[in-house]
C-alpha cells in the first residue's frame, strides 16, 4: 500500500468539497473493494475521503410507494431489514447472497453500485427495480446509470447518497455463485409492476443489462414457463476460466426462471 | 498431580490453548532488533531472457539498504537449490538436472521466478524500490501444459533438456503386461487429467534471518515442515555455512500440506542477505505471492488401460503419464510422480502385472512438488476410476468387481508387482463397514427422491491403499533418495520426573504435542500434563527429517517409543542399584519400578531424582542423568487405506454438483487419539473434495500467466460445501511399527477424489457419461450434458 492522506468528514458538503478539491482523491465506503486494490498497489490515491461519519447516508426509510436505502447501509442491514423483507423481499434476499458475513457487514450498497462490478449483485436489483440513484448533485435513473465495465454515469466528485426503490408487486432474485468469489456467475433480478415486468442480468456480460423478450413474455404471463424457451444470444457475454459464454447464456434463462419462482413464493 | 492420559484417549489438544487464545508464535510475529524488510522482485513473464537489471533508480529510493540479483549470487559463488532425489530412466540414465539458481540468472522460467531481492528499512520502502527496479526482459513464448511441452516444436526451457523431458521413467514388467493384454477378454481404457493444485496453507510463507558477527552464527526463522533439512540443504549445499554455525527455527507454522516441506530459494536469499547487510532481514509473502511461488501439486495427463478376463479379474494394468515439474526441480519434485505413484498402482487388488511409464516434463509454471498425498492420490484416482469404467463396460456391479479382485485379509503380507509389500490390511472389512455406514442399501430410495425433484443422484466408491510413513532409508536410497528418512527423539527426564521430549518431526496443526505426550504418559506412567514436546529448532533438537508423508507418528513416534524404552531400561538399572536387587528382577509398570515378587519399589519420580543426585552410585557401570535418544529407520512403509463412499446430487439445469453424504472407513492401524484421527480424516477428505469439485490452477498457454492467481479465482473448499461426514476406523495393526500405527495424515486426501468423481459419473451414467475430469465444475458438467444429449454420445 502506498501512503495517502485520510479524511473523515462528518458533513456531506465537506466530503464533496474534499473530493473535488484534492486531485486523485477517492471515496472509501466499506472498503471491501477499494482496500484490496490499494494493498495490491493497483490504485494509489493521494487521499481517501471516508464516508463512514455521514450519518445521513445510513439507514432505510419507507416513503410509501418507494423505499430509500442510504448509500452507507451495509449489505447485512439490508438483508436483515424487516421493512424490506416485507415490501421487497427479493432485494433483502439479494443482499443476503452477497459474499460472506464479513463482506456483508462492511460492504455498502453505495460502494457496490458506484463500483459497478460486472458480477456484483446490487446492479441487478437496482436496474431490475428501476431504482433511482440519488447523489450529492442530482438524481439518476438506473437505466441511465450503469454504462458498462466498472463505468457509471457518476461525474468526478459526485457522491451517491441513497438509492430509491419503487415497491414492486413482486420481485425475486436468483444467482449462481461463482464458486471462489461468490459474486454472480449469473444473477437475474425480476420485478413485476402494475405497468410491466423488468428483468436485469448481472455476471453474464461486461455490465448489467435488461432482457426485453423476457420482460415482454413475463408481462403477459408471470410464470417460469413463459421464459423457459427464451435463449440469450452469446454475443457480448463473458467467457473466462469459470464459465464459457454459451453456458452463461444458458444460465440467464435458468436463473430468470428461478427468480420468477422466488418472486412467486 | 494430573493423570496419565494414554494411548486411545482423546484429551483436548495441548497446543490449542495457545492457538485459540491468539498466543501462537508464528514467524511473522517475530521481531528482531534492527530488523529490515525484504521483498522479492518476481518475473511477470512465463519465459524470458533476462537481459539486464538496472538498479540505479531503485537504489536511490528512500530507505533502501541493498538490492541483490543473480549476478551477486554468481559473484559470491553460491550453489544451486538442490534436488533431494535423483531418479533414472529405464536404461539407468540419470534425470536431467539443470541448475535452479536462487535468483534467476540469464533466464526466467515461470511467472514468479525470483529476479531480485530488495532490502529496505520498511516493507513499504522495499515495495516502492522494487517498483523502480528496471528489468530488461526479452520475452519468449511459454509452454505450460505437458502435452504441449513434449511437442517437437515446443519452446525449450533449457538448452540441454531436449523436448523438456527431465526423465522418461518406468516401473514394472512391460513384457508380462503386454502378454496379459493379448489374452484379455476385455480392455478398459481411460484418458484423464489430474488437475494442478495450489496448497494455500492459512499462513503464508515467511522468513527472518539474522547474522551475529561476534560468533559468526546465523539464525533463520522459517515457515518450514523440516528445519533440519533446510539447515543441511541450505547450509551445506547452497550457502556454504558450516552446520554448527547455522540455526534454523520453524516455530508455530500455520498449516503446511507439503507446501512448506521444501527448501525454498527465499530462505537462502534472506540468510545470505542478512550477512551482507549485517542486520536481520524479514520477508512475509502476500497471498498473491504464495500463488506464484509456493510449490504446486499434481498436474498429470494420463492414459490408462486395464486388462480383464471374462469374469472381471484384473490381468494387467498399464499406465502412461506425463507429469508436470514446472520450471525447475524442487526438493522432492521428480520423486512424487514416479516413486510415490507407480508403486501404488496395485491398489488393494491382486493385479499380477503392472507397467507404468512416466515422462517427467519441464514447463513454464511454478515448480511442482509434494502436496498432501503426493503421488498417491494421483495413483488412486487412475486406478479407482478405471475399475469403475471396466465394471460398467463389462456389466459387473462396481462393488462386486472390487470384491473379485481384492487382496483377502489372509493373503497379507502381500507382495505387489510394483516393488511394495503390504504388511497388513483388510480392504474387504473396510468395504463391508462402509457399505453399512453409508446406508447403501437404501440408496435407490434416495435416488428416486432426487429424481422427483429433477436431480440426478450418484454413489461412488474408492477402495484404496497408500504407502506412508516415509520411509525405509535403504529402500528410498535404491529409488534415488539422496538422504535418509529415519526419525529421531530424545526423552529428557528432569530431576523432578517431568519430561521434555525433543523430536525431529514438526507439528503444524497435526496435534503432535498431544499425541506424543500421550505415548510418553502411557509408557512412563507420568501425568500427561508433565510431558512437553519440543520440535522445530535445530539448536534444541537433534537432527530429524521433519513432517510429511504421514510419517510423524509412524517414524517419529517409533523413535520416541524406542527412546522411552531406553529410559525405562536405565531406570531399571537405577532401581536395581537403589533397591539392592538384580536388574533382571526389576519390573516397571504404571510408573513404578519394583522388585518382582516383593512390595519393594520406587516411583518414577524417585528414580528420576536419584539419577541426578548420584551420591552413592556405581559410577563405573551407571552414569548419572536420565536422558535417552533414539533414531528409528523403518523397515517398510506402512499401508493405511480403506473404503470411501461419496453420494452426490447433480442439478442438470446448472451443472452444479452437491456433495450430500460422505462415508470413510479407514484402516490406520493403532489409534493414539481418536479425536485427532477424526480431525485428520476430515481435513484430508476436504482437501480431496477441493480437488474433485473446486480447485484448479489454470495457466494461459503462450504467456504463462497464472489465471487462477487469487482466492477470488481459485476455489478452496469451504464449510458450506460439505456435509457432515461419517468417518470410522477399521484397523489392522501394522506388523513392523512399534505400536502398530500406520499414519492417517493423508488417507483422506488420497481416497476421496476418486470416490467423488465416481459418484458424479454414476449420477450421469444413464446419459452415457463415462468420465468427468476434475474439478467437476458446473460449466464442465453442463458441457458434458450438452454433449451427452447428442445422439452419438448418448448411445
Ligand atoms: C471476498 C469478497 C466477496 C464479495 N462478494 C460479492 C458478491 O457476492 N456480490 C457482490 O455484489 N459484491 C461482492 N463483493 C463486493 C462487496 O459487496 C462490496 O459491495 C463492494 O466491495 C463495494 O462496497 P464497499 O462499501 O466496500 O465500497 P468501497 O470498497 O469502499 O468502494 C468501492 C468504490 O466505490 C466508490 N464509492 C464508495 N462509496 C461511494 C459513494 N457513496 N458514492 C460514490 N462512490 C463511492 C469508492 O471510491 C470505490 O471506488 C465482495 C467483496 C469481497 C471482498
Amino acid at each position: 500500500m502506498k501512503p495517502f492522506a485520510y479524511h473523515q468528514p462528518d458533513q456531506l458538503p465537506d466530503a464533496a468539497k474534499l473530493l473535488s478539491s484534492i486531485e486523485d482523491s477517492k471515496l472509501v465506503a466499506g472498503g471491501m473493494t477499494l482496500i484490496p486494490t490499494l494493498k495490491q498497489r493497483l490504485a494509489s490515491p493521494v487521499a481517501l475521503v471516508d464516508l463512514s461519519r455521514l450519518e445521513n447516508l445510513r439507514g432505510i426509510t419507507d416513503d410509501g410507494a418507494t423505499i430509500t436505502i442510504g448509500a452507507m447501509t451495509p449489505h447485512a442491514v439490508v438483508a436483515a431489514s424487516k421493512l424490506l423483507q416485507t415490501k421487497i423481499p427479493g432485494l433483502a434476499a439479494l443482499a443476503s447472497m452477497i459474499g460472506d458475513p464479513a463482506v456483508r457487514s462492511r460492504g455498502t450498497i453505495g460502494g457496490s453500485v458506484a463500483n459497478n462490478d460486472p458480477a456484483a449483485d446490487y446492479p441487478a436489483g437496482v436496474l431490475g427495480l428501476g431504482a433511482t440513484i440519488v447523489t450529492s448533485m442530482r438524481e439518476i435513473a438506473a437505466d441511465k446509470f450503469f454504462l458498462g465495465l466498472f463505468e457509471t454515469a457518476l461525474e468526478p466528485g459526485e457522491i451517491i447518497t441513497a438509492i430509491r426503490f419503487p415497491v414492486p408487486l413482486r420481485a425475486g432474485y436468483a444467482k449462481l455463485k461463482a464458486p471462489a468469489s461468490r459474486y454472480a456467475l449469473v444473477g437475474v433480478f425480476v420485478a413485476k409492476f402494475t405497468d410491466g415486468v423488468r428483468v436485469a442480468v448481472t455476471g453474464a456480460g461486461a455490465g448489467v443489462f435488461r432482457v426485453a423478450p423476457m420482460e415482454a413474455a413475463l408481462s403477459g404471463n408471470f410464470g417460469p414457463s413463459a421464459i423457459a424457451a427464451i435463449k440469450i444470444d452469446t454475443d457480448g457475454l463473458t467467457s473466462d476460466i469459470h464459465a464459457e459464454a454459451d453456458y452463461r447464456a444458458h444460465l440467464v434463462t435458468v436463473m430468470a426462471k428461478r427468480a420468477v419462482d422466488a418472486a412467486l413464493s | 498431580m494430573g493423570n496419565v492420559i494414554g494411548i486411545g484417549a482423546a484429551p483436548k489438544r495441548k497446543e490449542d490453548q495457545r492457538f485459540l487464545t491468539g498466543r501462537g508464535n508464528y514467524v511473522s510475529d517475530i521481531k528482531r532488533p534492527g530488523m529490515t524488510a525484504g521483498v522479492f522482485v518476481r518475473s511477470p513473464h512465463g519465459h524470458a531472457v533476462l537481459r539486464a537489471i538496472d538498479k540505479s533508480a531503485a537504489l536511490a529510493a528512500p530507505g533502501v539498504i541493498a538490492i541483490l540479483t543473480g549476478d551477486d549470487v554468481a559473484d559470491d559463488g553460491l550453489g544451486s537449490l538442490p534436488c533431494g532425489w535423483g531418479i533414472t530412466d529405464a536404461k539407468g540414465v540419470p534425470m536431467k538436472e539443470p541448475p535452479f539458481p536462487m535468483l534467476a540468472q540469464d533466464k526466467v522460467r515461470f511467472v514468479g521466478d525470483m529476479v531480485a531481492f530488495v532490502v529496505a528499512e520498511t516493507p513499504e520502502q522495499a515495495d516502492e524500490a522494487a517498483e523502480l527496479l528496471k528489468v530488461d526482459y526479452e520475452v519468449l513464448p511459454s509452454v505450460v501444459g505437458v502435452l504441449e511441452a513434449v511437442r517437437l516444436d515446443a519452446p525449450q526451457l533449457f538448452a540441454d533438456v531436449p523436448n523438456n523431458i527431465c526423465c522418461d521413467w518406468e516401473l514394472g514388467d512391460k513384457a508380462a503386461v503386454e502378454a496379459a493384454f493379448k489374452k484379455a477378454a476385455h480392455v478398459a481404457k481411460l484418458s484423464l487429467v489430474n488437475n494442478r493444485l495450489i496448497g494455500n496453507p492459512m499462513e503464508p510463507r515467511a522468513a527472518i534471518a539474522e547474522y551475529e558477527p561476534g560468533t559468526d552464527r546465523f539464525t533463520l526463522w522459517t515457515t518450514s515442515q523440516f528445519p533440519h533439512v533446510v539447515r543441511f540443504l541450505m547450509g551445506a549445499l547452497v550457502l556454504n555455512i558450516p552446520q554448527h554455525k547455522l540455526r534454523v527455527v520453524a516455530p508455530d507454522v500455520g498449516g503446511g500440506f507439503g507446501v512448506k516441506q521444501f527448501h525454498y530459494g527465499e530462505e537462502a536469499v534472506i540468510t545470505w542477505a542478512a550477512r551482507r547487510v549485517r542486520r536481520p532481514v524479514k520477508w512475509v509473502a502476500s497471498r498473491s505471492e504464495g500463488f506464484v511461488s509456493d510449490r504446486h501439486g499434481r498436474d498429470h495427463v494420463t492414459e490408462a488401460e486395464l486388462a480383464l478376463d471374462e469374469t472381471g479379474k484384473f490381468l494387467a494394468f498399464r499406465v502412461k503419464t506425463l507429469a508436470n515439474m514446472g520450471g525447475y526441480l524442487s526438493t522432492f519434485g521428480p520423486n512424487i510422480p514416479t516413486n510415490l505413484y507407480g508403486p501404488l498402482l496395485g491398489g488393494v487388488y491382486t493385479t499380477p502385472a503392472i507397467y507404468c511409464n512416466v515422462k517427467v516434463v519441464f514447463t513454464n509454471t511454478v515448480p511442482v512438488d509434494a502436496y498432501r498425498g503426493a503421488g498417491r492420490p494421483e495413483a488412486t484416482f487412475v486406478l479407482e476410476r478405471i475399475v469403475d469404467v471396466a465394471a460398467s463396460e463389462m456389466g459387473i456391479d462396481r462393488v462386486e468387481i472390487r470384491r473379485r479382485n481384492m487382496i483377502p485379509k489372509e493373503a497379507y503380507p502381500y507382495q505387489t508387482p510394483v516393488l511394495v509389500q503390504y504388511d497388513s490390511g483388510d480392504p474387504m472389512g473396510c468395504l463391508d463397514g462402509a457399505l453399512v455406514a453409508a446406508d447403501v442399501k437404501n440408496f435407490g430410495i434416495r435416488k428416486a427422491a432426487s429424481a422427483s425433484k429433477g436431480k440426478f443422484r450418484g454413489l461412488g466408491y474408492s477402495t484404496y491403499v497408500e504407502a506412508c510413513g516415509l520411509a525405509p532409508s535403504r529402500f528410498a536410497g535404491r529409488l534415488g533418495a539422496r538422504g535418509g528418512l529415519y526419525e529421531s527423539a530424545t526423552v529428557r527426564v528432569h530431576p523432578t520426573g517431568q519430561v521434555t521430549v525433543m523430536i525431529g518431526t514438526h507439528n503444524h496443526g497435526q496435534g503432535h504435542e498431544t499425541t506424543f505426550a500421550q505415548i510418553v504418559s502411557e509408557k512412563l506412567g507420568v501425568a500427561f500434563e508433565n510431558v512437553d514436546i519440543v520440535f522445530g529448532d535445530t539448536d534444541r533438537v537433534q537432527f530429524g527429517m521433519g513432517t510429511y508423508g504421514s510419517r510423524s507418528l509412524v517414524v517419529g513416534g517409533a523413535a520416541l517409543s524406542k527412546a522411552t524404552d531406553k529410559v525405562i531400561a536405565k531406570g531399571k538399572k537405577i532401581a536395581a542399584h537403589l533397591l539392592e536387587a538384580a536388574e533382571v528382577d526389576i519390573q516397571f509398570e504404571s510408573g513404578k519400578f519394583s522388585v518382582a515378587g516383593t512390595d519393594r519399589g520406587k516411583t518414577f519420580e524417585e528414580i528420576a531424582g536419584a539419577a541426578y543426585v548420584p551420591h552413592d552410585y556405581p559410577l563405573e557401570v551407571l552414569e548419572p542423568g536420565l536422558e535417552e535418544q533414539a533414531y528409528y529407520d523403518p523397515v517398510n512403509f506402512t499401508y493405511p487405506g480403506g473404503c470411501h463412499i461419496a453420494e452426490v446430487e447433480v442439478d442438470p439445469e446448472t451443472g452444479t454438483v452437491t456433495l450430500l453424504n460422505y462415508t470413510a472407513v479407514d484402516d490406520v492401524g493403532t489409534v493414539i487419539n481418536p479425536m485427532i484421527v477424526e480431525g485428520q480424516l476430515h481435513g484430508g477428505i476436504v482437501q480431496g473434495v477441493g480437488q474433485a469439485l473446486f480447485e484448479n490452477a489454470v495457466y494461459d498457454e503462450g504467456s504463462g500467466q497464472l489465471l487462477s492467481g487469487s482466492l477470488m479465482d481459485y476455489c478452496m473448499p469451504r464449510a458450506d460445501h460439505l456435509p457432515m461426514m461419517k468417518v470410522a476406523t477399521h484397523s489392522t495393526l501394522c506388523t513392523h511399527t512399534p505400536m502398530g500405527v500406520k499414519g492417517c495424515g493423508e488417507v483422506g486426501t488420497i481416497g476421496s477424489p476418486a470416490a467423488i468423481i465416481n459418484a458424479v459419473v454414476d449420477a450421469l451414467s444413464h446419459l452415457g457419461v463415462t468420465h468427468v475430469d476434475m474439478p467437476a465444475t458446473p460449466n464442465r458438467i453442463w458441457r458434458l450434458l450438452q454433449n451427452a444429449s447428442l445422439p452419438v454420445a448418448a448411445e
